[in-house]
């Protein structure tokens, strides 16, 4: 009766109203389910048109293009007539072999992995000090400093990057007017090769802290009184309350930040075209970036494989956070 | 209490740990003032300077070392941005992808996110594996053939070209699924009994009830909308069919700091509005945020 049951209803819902029914009751019982069939293929039909807007522009705008990506990226495309996409030659892996024997798109790489194992980490440990400290240190005017941090969230990063062209100008901006203050001879940033990308990490750090901060903010509030009594009263110190009762309860939604903003930056873009190009010296020339160019050049099958390449490395980052962050239990 | 204010050597130590739970009441911890406004300075100090900036005649942008207010502030570089730009235009077209894009996306994501959370289909699974699955591929992988599919279609150039591709994005199915899976079975399970037909359950019932989830997505939506650049420069091909980032991205590349001022109000134009909505509905903004990142 039971199995019966879990296999006609396989979400399970609704089957603790069943548990009393008895033999008596099995007519009435059958007479039941087939009043739930016809239900449920109504209940099917109508799933399947609302769906089904959703899933046509899905289908054409996002399933379409990722295979036909992925059929790109094989295929040699200069020779092609993209208007009719079957009718290509298949190269299978020269794209990508292309592409690895590439410098440029090594040094692409490159810059985005530091750029990303450098600002991900600090825009965490950011976020979640601000989120401390405003939970645990202030009182007063919280909804300003929160509002403040947040700020640079909702901005336009193009927008942002201008701004902060014009902020890191090496004679007429505010950041080495400040430094000068200092007695400091402020470099030209933007346009030092050692500079260049630190600079893009700082500003990245800057705009997106604020997403952690509130969510990890909301994660800090909703951590229950009474279970950080008992740790106090058990002889835990500060420290020791944060690791091991209040990063516990935090761990999946730092997850989910984590795995979002890395996603985001994994495809750094805005940042690189607007103030640098990607130079100087291909310093800050990010592998979308790199792909972007390609398909600026008329390299759709260069550019489809790059973008391939950040996909697995997105995937990988994914999967490497899952580890390290998930809850163990 | 009673037997600490017997001894009288307990007394001032008393009042003591008295004030101090006092002020840490209303205040907190009064020392972490000072290096947190100095952080949020460092929060809005770009801000500042964009607006500075914005209001600066000719003669204080090419200053060295640079003035932090302007001298004589000037509206000369809003009107090049309005009149030689033509950002007016620009900022009409980013208002109409975004309003089509966060329409789009609520209707259609709250559609599939109802169906996925609360009906029962044969594939559901399959696809909610899907549509989840597309969230973590690159806008990049999409994009090349994106680009030939629409100009195929003819819209390169058109605004329907910018909006197409974004009114159903996986996200929104993600949220609103999230939130409609919250609401109660028995509320769905009674309008059925009164014999209320399916898609006027959805219609009448659930839609209503989902106006927090539906705020929070419109915002984000929008947002994403009003700062996405990559597609539009690709896709927009005259200066009529901009949209502001793309227009100032573009004003902004290759030019010497002599049109900073330029720039700087415009960069002004594109981030005020979603700030000033910001300033206002911030309350709800960040309540929608937060609970999006703790499902």
């Amino acid at each position: 009766m039971t199995s019966m049951s879990s296999k006609t209803l396989p979400a399970g819902r609704g089957d603790t109203s069943r548990q009393s029914t008895e033999g008596s009751e099995r007519s009435a019982d059958r007479r039941h389910s087939v009043l739930r069939s016809t239900a449920r293929g109504r209940q099917a039909r109508a799933a399947w048109i609302l769906a089904a807007p959703f899933l046509a522009l899905f289908a054409a705008f996002t399933l379409l293009p990722v295979v036909w990506s992925l059929l790109m990226s094989l295929t040699d495309t200069q020779s092609a007539d993209l208007r009719t996409p079957l009718n290509v030659s298949f190269t299978s892996f020269d794209n990508y072999v292309r592409l690895f024997q590439d410098d440029q798109f090594f040094t692409a790489l490159r810059n985005t992995a530091v750029f990303v194992l450098v600002a991900l980490p600090l825009t965490l440990a950011a976020g979640l000090a601000a989120a401390v400290a405003l939970d645990r240190g202030i009182q007063r005017f919280r909804a300003v400093f929160r509002v403040g941090f947040y700020l640079p969230v909702i901005t336009s990063i193009v927008a942002v990057a201008v701004v902060w062209k014009t902020l890191l100008e090496p004679r007429s901006g505010l950041v080495n007017l400040v430094l000068g203050w200092f007695g400091i001879d402020g470099p030209a940033w933007l346009a030092d090769t050692r500079f260049a990308l630190p600079v893009m990490i700082v500003m990245a750090v800057w705009r997106n802290l604020g997403t952690v901060m509130i969510i990890m903010l909301a994660g800090l509030q909703s951590v229950p009184q009474s279970l950080m009594e008992a740790a106090e009263l058990d002889g835990a110190g500060p420290w020791q309350r944060f690791w091991r009762v209040t990063f516990p309860l935090l761990r999946p939604a730092l997850l989910l930040t984590a795995v979002t903003t890395g996603i985001g930056y994994l495809q750094f873009f805005d940042e690189p075209f607007v103030m640098t190009g990607g130079g100087p010296l291909d310093s800050t020339l990010s592998a979308t970036l790199y792909a972007y160019k390609q398909f600026g050049n008329g390299n759709y099958d260069m550019a489809s494989a790059a973008g391939y390449v950040i996909f697995v490395l997105i995937v990988a980052l994914t999967v490497l956070q899952f580890r390290l962050l998930r809850d163990k239990d | 209490m009673s037997t600490l204010s017997t001894l009288p050597t307990a007394q001032p130590g008393t009042d003591r740990v008295l004030r101090r739970r006092r002020i840490r009441r209303t205040w907190g911890r009064p020392w972490l003032y000072l290096p947190l406004a100095g952080a949020l300075l460092l929060m809005i100090a770009p801000f500042l300077w964009m607006l500075s900036g914005s209001f600066k005649p000719e003669a204080d942008i090419r200053r060295v070392p640079p003035v932090l207010i302007p001298t004589a502030p000037t509206t000369a570089n809003y009107g090049e941005l309005f009149g030689k730009l033509d950002f007016t235009s620009m900022f009409a077209n980013s208002v109409i992808v975004a309003l089509a894009v966060t329409a789009g996306n609520l209707i259609f994501c709250s559609m599939l996110g109802y169906a996925l959370a609360k009906l029962e289909f044969r594939g559901q699974r399959v696809v909610f594996l899907l549509v989840m699955g597309t969230l973590m591929i690159p806008g990049l992988v999409t994009f090349v053939p994106l680009y030939v599919l629409v100009s195929n279609m003819q819209l390169t150039g058109s605004m329907l070209g910018l909006i197409l591709p974004f009114l159903a994005g996986p996200f929104g199915v993600f949220l609103m699924r999230q939130f409609i899976s919250t609401l109660p079975d028995e509320l769905i399970d009674a309008a059925r009994v009164d014999g209320c037909r399916e898609l006027a359950i959805f219609a009448k019932i659930i839609l209503p009830l989902t106006k927090p989830a539906l705020a929070t997505l419109g915002i984000i939506t929008f947002l994403g909308s009003w700062n996405n650049f990559l597609w539009p420069l690709v896709v927009a091909q005259t200066e009529s069919q901009y949209t502001l980032p793309v227009g100032l991205a573009l004003a902004s590349s290759g030019q010497s700091f002599t049109v900073f001022g330029v720039l700087l109000a415009g960069a002004v134009i594109v981030l005020l509005p979603v700030m000033i909505v910001f300033l206002l509905f911030q309350r709800h903004f960040v309540a929608g945020i937060a609970t999006t990142g703790l499902k």
